[in-house]
């Protein structure tokens, strides 16, 4: 299959290489926003139980 | 049993379960997807029939495969808030809801890639095509509702009572191809004990399956900390769990 043009995935490729490069796309993209979503959750936390130290202080 | 499941009500506990357990899920996910691919792209037999464009088989099925799985996920963990009042039940079908979603779109647009070459279009108004693409609707719906609501208990509830209506569409995606007149194929791998491939098709789609369910454990380990954070962000154990 390699020798006998993997590229040109006889003559199907410009529907089997964008199909393949959507699901990397789309894996790429959870795995991103996934950790952009904890990373966030983690900077909310810190900011509230900075807070609510700061208010726990002054009260 | 009940233990267990009592633990898994334990936002604390269930924060550090997902840590740990997503380097494993990621790791497995990659060499499965990685030995998937590369055997169904570069050394599966082309089928007689569709040629070479039949390789799309392995990132479409597990695509689609996924996406009706992730929403039953999201209907269970919906039901288990809704009747015990558990939150993380809440969180982890918040967690699942963009995932869920991203893969049905996967599903649908490499499904309209294979579509283009043997069916001579990229979209038809066909029953499965047609309930997949309600799928989606029925995931951006979940996820515009919960935030919809200033109360995010009441949020959570008419996120839960939606996932829940909805995956009645399940069963209709997967039987669309049986109960009506259907331009998409016919089951071929969910044949209990003898799918139509031979075993140099069938194993390299059974690593994609594989490496697609780690990898939605692996993303939604990750979300559910998130989720859990987001909600708990107040509690004492946060605290350590962040480590300030």
């Amino acid at each position: 299959m390699i020798e006998s043009g993997f590229w040109s995935m006889g003559g199907y490729a410009r529907y089997v290489w964008p199909a393949v490069g959507i699901a990397c796309a789309v894996l790429a993209w959870n795995l991103w926003s996934a950790w952009r979503f904890l990373a966030a959750a983690r900077l909310r936390a810190h900011r509230t139980l900075a807070m609510d130290a700061g208010s726990g202080e002054g009260a | 049993m009940w233990t267990w499941f009592h633990k898994l009500a334990s936002p604390p506990y269930v924060y550090r379960t997902a840590a740990a357990l997503t380097p494993w899920f990621l790791t497995l996910a990659t060499v499965a997807i990685a030995c998937g691919l590369i055997d169904g792209l570069a050394f599966a037999p082309r089928d007689y029939q569709q040629g070479d464009a039949f390789r799309i088989i392995y990132v479409h099925v597990p695509s689609g495969w996924l996406s009706m799985f992730a929403y039953t996920c999201m209907a269970v963990a919906g039901a288990v808030g809704l009747i015990w009042r558990i939150k993380v039940g809440h969180a982890v079908a918040a967690a699942v809801a963009p995932i869920g979603a991203s893969f049905t779109a996967a599903a649908l647009l490499t499904g309209s890639l294979w579509g283009r070459p043997m069916w001579g279009t990229y979209w038809a108004w066909d029953p499965r095509l047609t309930s997949e693409l309600i799928l989606l609707f029925l995931y951006v719906g979940v996820m515009s509702l919960r935030p919809a609501f200033d109360d995010p208990g009441r949020g959570d509830r008419a996120a839960a009572l939606l996932a829940i209506v909805g995956v009645v569409n399940v069963p209709i995606i997967h039987y669309s191809v049986v109960w009506w007149n259907s331009l998409h194929q016919a089951a071929t791998v969910a044949k209990i004990g003898k799918p139509d491939m031979p075993g140099s098709m069938l194993w390299p789609l059974l690593s994609m399956f594989l490496g697609f369910m780690l990898f939605f454990g692996a993303v939604l380990c990750i979300r559910l900390r998130g989720e859990v954070l987001n909600r708990e962000r107040h509690a004492a154990w946060v605290r350590e769990a962040i480590g300030s």
